[in-house]
């Protein structure tokens, strides 16, 4: 017995060990505030930054953090540029396929259609991020799919009239219709999509998962990951 | 004599301009409020990825030349072995669409060395390296390893891109200058043979110094390309003035501490004026190296030149 437990020491050890002195790279987007975002810095910043930057710590890894375009932000993953995404990735059927999630770090969120008015017509052009859950929304509903590379573009096409509206997650529309003084608003119901916001890894990484899946559950467990998503999404956000 | 003292600039925390006075960015207005925003830690970024571009092009030029002139070289030897390599090298990539060639080299590469990288340190590692979508190398294999500092890795992607710029415009440029060492006039090359001159002996004396004045305008041309060819750099995840133009120019919310509106098409604007000044300085240097280049010689222009000064 006494064996074992010091043959599953030494296991331990070496496996800690072995982390230790390797370095987690950290994989977002960078342009999805507030979950991530490019602070004035040049910075990665955000929800996904503190709680990252926290799970590290719980994890007792050494983590540092790559920005990437959405568009490459899974293959970039799969070819080992970096190790994790915390980039506001909805966990989906079609996602899962290529990666493994962790458990989810954050509610299923509801997404929003934001127009200039009211009257918008959400069967018309409808503008969402290429390969978002979004996008994928868009093109079941029978409405017209203008897809754009980063999220901002997809406001800025609403505001210059490309599109009738954006479909987004609430989160990141959230303080850009606020701050639009009646410029932007609301329109429709909200949608739920997705099953939560996780970490991203490599199918080939269970002992990452693993890991961040530990911490993920020491802060559900601690109340302090809701204690960050209302820092973030205010107090009205989603909890666990 | 007192020595002079380097002015200082501190970046102060809270991510502000460069003054004193960018403490808090949100209480500022106007004028003082842009001085602060324009010295913000990204807009450094940004100018300094101005340098970025400017040492691509310091760098890809001679390296496509390089490239250029070893297929050129290539493609008009007498062994049959190498002439075909060279005129392969040069319509491969010549019929490929350069994005292609883009995406494809710095990922070739850089899991090529990896995977070599791979066999030479963990030979006993047992698990394959492609599993499913996943390309996995031992830790120790990593080019470069995961601890390196950023900058590390922002100079082993920009060699990358660096190489597949050179291979892609070294194609264009042998091709150039293939064309070019063929329009040295025919009978200059024998009177050097009837000299004694061996092959090599006359391409270096009669055939290299004349033929640049064939080159200088495809040359010209292609330098004119790779300066526009330079936001492709973006496309290979550096963060070039194009990156940088649309993020900072895209909206900001007040989560930023420099709020602001769509100013995207200012930025694009500087980026129009940026790359219009590039090419503008260029034809110059090169309207100057191409009468530099006829002087003397048995063309059209170097016949005005020589009518000129008598």
């Amino acid at each position: 017995m006494k064996k074992i437990a010091l043959t599953l020491g030494v296991l331990a050890l070496s496996v800690t060990s072995a982390f230790a002195q390797q370095t987690v790279r950290m994989g977002t987007e960078g342009a999805y505030p507030p979950y991530n975002m490019i602070n004035d810095k040049g910075e990665v910043d955000g929800f996904e930054r503190e709680l990252g930057d926290e799970l590290c710590k719980r994890a007792e890894l050494t983590c540092t953090w790559v920005s990437t375009d959405w568009d490459s932000i899974i293959p970039n993953l799969t070819a080992g540029n970096y190790d994790t995404i915390l980039a506001g990735m909805s966990i989906t059927d079609e996602r899962k396929a290529v990666l493994n999630f962790s458990q989810a770090y954050f509610p299923p969120a509801a997404s929003a259609y934001a127009a200039l008015g009211a009257e918008a017509d959400l069967n018309g052009v409808i503008a969402a991020q290429t390969g978002t859950i979004q996008a994928s929304h868009v093109a079941t509903t029978g409405a017209t799919l203008l897809e754009f590379a980063t999220p901002d573009e997809t406001v800025a096409a609403v505001r210059n009239g490309e599109a009738e509206a954006a479909l987004a997650d609430k989160d990141f529309l959230a303080p850009i219709v606020n701050e639009s003084n009646g410029g932007l608003v609301w329109v429709g119901e909200d949608i739920p999509l997705g099953e939560g916001i996780g970490i991203g890894f490599r199918k080939s990484d269970d002992e990452l998962k693993a890991k961040f899946d530990a911490a993920i559950d020491t802060m559900k467990a601690d109340g302090s990951l809701n204690v960050l998503i209302q820092k973030w999404f205010g107090d009205e956000a989603n909890t666990f | 004599m007192p020595r002079l003292r380097a002015r200082r600039y501190c970046l102060l925390p809270g991510g502000s301009g460069m003054f004193e006075y960018c403490a808090d960015p949100k209480s500022l207005e106007g004028l003082v409020w842009l001085s602060c925003y324009l010295t913000s830690g990204t807009h450094l970024m940004m100018y300094w990825s101005v340098l970025t571009v400017l040492l691509l092009l310091a760098l890809a030029a001679p390296s496509a030349l390089l490239f250029g002139f070893g297929g050129a070289l290539m493609a008009r030897s007498p062994n049959p072995v190498t002439r075909t390599f060279g005129k392969g090298y040069i319509s491969m990539v010549r019929g490929v669409p350069d994005v292609v060639f883009f995406l494809f080299v710095p990922l070739a590469v850089d899991q090529g060395l990896e995977y070599l990288n791979h066999k030479i340190r963990c030979p006993d590692w047992t698990e394959p390296v492609r599993r499913g979508v996943d390309f996995v190398v031992c830790p120790a294999a990593k080019i470069p390893q995961s601890s390196s500092a950023a900058f590390v890795h922002d100079a082993y992607s920009f060699a990358l891109a660096l190489l597949a710029f050179a291979l892609v415009f070294g194609a264009f440029a042998a091709n150039t200058l293939h064309g070019a060492m063929s329009a040295v006039p025919k009978a200059q090359v024998e009177t050097a043979e009837a000299y004694g001159m061996n092959r090599a002996q006359a391409f270096r004396r009669v055939i290299l110094p004349q033929m640049w004045v064939f080159a200088l305008p495809g040359l010209s041309n292609l330098w004119m390309i790779l300066i526009k060819a330079t936001p492709l750099l973006f496309l290979l995840g550096i963060k070039d003035i194009v990156y940088w133009a649309r993020e900072l120019g895209g909206s900001k919310t007040s989560v930023y501490a420099y709020a602001h509106p769509d100013w995207r098409v200012w930025y694009f604007l500087g980026l129009l004026v940026f790359y219009l000044v590039l090419t503008a300085i260029s034809e110059k240097v090169f309207a100057r190296l191409q009468r530099r280049l006829s002087t003397g010689q048995a063309t059209a222009s170097g016949e005005a030149l020589r009518r000129a000064a008598a």
